[in-house]
């Protein structure tokens, strides 16, 4: 990835989380979004502020991938889930637990890991 | 206002023509509905074409007009993205130029290459439909979208697996006569629930297959087919479309598609009927899920009702309200630009009266087709009816 340029807010957003403080962007009417964002999808509000995401949130949904894209080759299987953070939601790699013994409602924290197949970044979910 | 008339509609074979290349697939069903319409080709105005992975399958950009040449016309040509509905896409402004009276002979379709690059290259082409930041790397591929989806659905309304092998098992048994099909084998619910796992809870049986394949439409004004005594007895008498979040995670209810209820809304309005005159219906089921969730957005069944239906025949040709008697996306094939358009061209078959299931249905005069891009952030509904 060394020769490709950053994907600007996103890697920016990457970096926050790495360093344990993620946010994501919140027009006054309470809806949430993950960046770049210029303007609310919901209100067209243009007032976005970043707000801190909570310490944990809630697995909404998840599956355990089994047949994967050529760059998941060697991570597979791996659980890739939806969570719950309030106003916002992310998805990411569920790690650190069975994927027998997720639940949805399961309480995670976000950070960020490595895919083993192509040593890129990735959203990696870990209960909490 | 006049309805656009299907007046003649093309398909190749759907299944793995791997060695062929699009523009041959799309030369055939686009030869084969001029064919059928009885059209002077040189009456043809434009053609609208839709293709979804061409520059990742065949390394081939700007395909419509080398779509419009395969099949000897010199018209302006565009295509249309919306991932896998495409084609629907390009049937909508097909339909509105038509209506509008800025044409009154347009080609419209569209094909896919697909089992060239195998599953695993098919599986990444089809991924980029989600959001590349948020979802692509975070291991979202097709059919794991619509397995969270799927969770989501079970977990709000009950259901499971098993409801979900009726919908593979019931569209398996449509596609037995359909000779364009792609799976022509009858399946059991223990064969569906056996099948290797996909993205839990789906398996390779909740998944539609990697097709390569194409189709074509010719849609004409009422006023050209009056004209020319062409036989056309099918109008689309509604057209709609609807959108949504990309990502799956930005949705209100993971459990629901509202782009196409927005759709369906919309066509059943601009048609002046509603769910209960829905005689037969075609809808987007790339996995089994998407089905039940494409019955409830089409207002045939309430949100979580649409579970059952499967499994107590309901949507079985011998039932009430027939779906996908094509055999669906899951046994006649995704070839995923070509699809919007094979729908239409199905529903129009069976409104002739040409089908395998006319002893059934062959009274059917309204029939819906459902479309849907990625995780249905991209929907279009079309209403058809018998005319004449």
């Amino acid at each position: 990835m060394s020769d490709k340029a950053r994907d600007g807010a996103f890697d920016d957003w990457l970096d926050s989380v790495e360093d344990g403080e993620g946010y994501y962007v919140e027009c006054e009417n309470g809806h949430g979004w993950l960046p770049p964002r210029r303007v609310c999808p919901d209100c067209g509000s243009r007032e976005l502020s970043e707000t801190p995401l909570p310490d944990a949130g809630e697995v909404a949904t998840y599956t355990e991938v089994s047949v994967a894209t050529p760059q998941f080759s060697a991570d597979t299987p791996y659980v890739t889930a939806i969570v719950d953070y309030g106003p916002v939601r992310v998805t990411g790699l569920l790690r650190g637990v069975d994927p027998d013994e997720v639940e949805v409602g399961m309480p995670v924290g976000v950070g960020v890991g490595e895919r083993e197949t192509t040593g890129d970044r990735a959203v990696v979910f870990r209960p909490r | 206002m006049s309805h656009p008339r299907v007046t003649g509609v093309g398909l190749t074979d759907f299944g793995e023509h791997s060695e062929r290349t699009g523009r041959d697939l799309f030369a055939e069903a686009g030869l084969a509905a001029l064919d059928d319409s009885g059209v002077d080709p040189g009456d043809v105005e434009a053609l609208f074409y839709g293709n979804f992975m061409g520059e990742l399958a065949e390394h081939q950009g700007h395909q419509a007009p080398l779509m419009a040449e395969a099949v000897g016309l010199d018209v302006p040509a565009t295509r249309y993205e919306a991932a896998c509905a495409s084609s629907g896409a390009a049937v909508r402004e097909a339909v509105r130029h038509l209506r509008s009276g800025e044409a009154d002979v347009i080609l419209v379709g569209g094909s896919e290459r697909m089992t060239n690059i195998g599953t695993a290259g098919a599986t990444d082409a089809l991924s980029i439909a989600a959001d590349d930041l948020y979802e692509i790397r975070a291991g979202m591929t097709f059919p794991g979208a619509y397995a969270l989806m799927a969770r989501a659905y079970f977990r709000e309304f009950g259901g499971a697996r098993e409801d979900l092998a009726h919908v593979a098992v019931k569209n398996h048994d449509h596609a037995l006569p359909n000779e364009h099909a792609q799976l022509r084998k009858e399946i059991s619910v223990e064969d569906a629930l056996e099948a290797p796992m996909v993205a839990d809870p789906l398996g390779l049986y909740d998944a539609c297959p990697i097709t390569d394949g194409a189709s074509a439409a010719v849609l004409t004004s009422a006023e050209y087919a009056a004209e020319h005594d062409l036989d056309a007895t099918v109008a689309v008498t509604g057209t709609g479309q609807g959108g949504d979040n990309l990502a799956l995670h930005d949705r209100e209810n993971l459990a629901r598609s509202p782009a196409a209820a927005k759709a369906a809304d919309e066509a059943y309005e601009d048609a002046g009927l509603g769910p209960a005159d829905v005689d037969i219906a075609e809808v987007h089921d790339c996995f089994t899920i998407a089905e039940v969730l494409a019955i409830e957005s089409l207002g045939l069944y309430d949100p979580g009702e649409g579970i059952a239906a499967a499994r107590e025949g309901e949507t079985h040709a011998t039932g009430e309200t027939p779906v996908n008697l094509s055999g669906g996306l899951k046994a006649k094939g995704h070839p995923v630009g070509a699809t919007g358009v094979a729908q239409v061209v199905s529903l129009a078959r069976v409104l002739e009266g040409d089908s395998a299931w006319a002893d059934d249905v062959g009274d059917a005069r309204v029939g819906v087709a459902h479309n849907a891009g990625g995780t249905v952030a991209s929907a279009t509904v079309h209403v058809l009816e018998v005319v004449e």
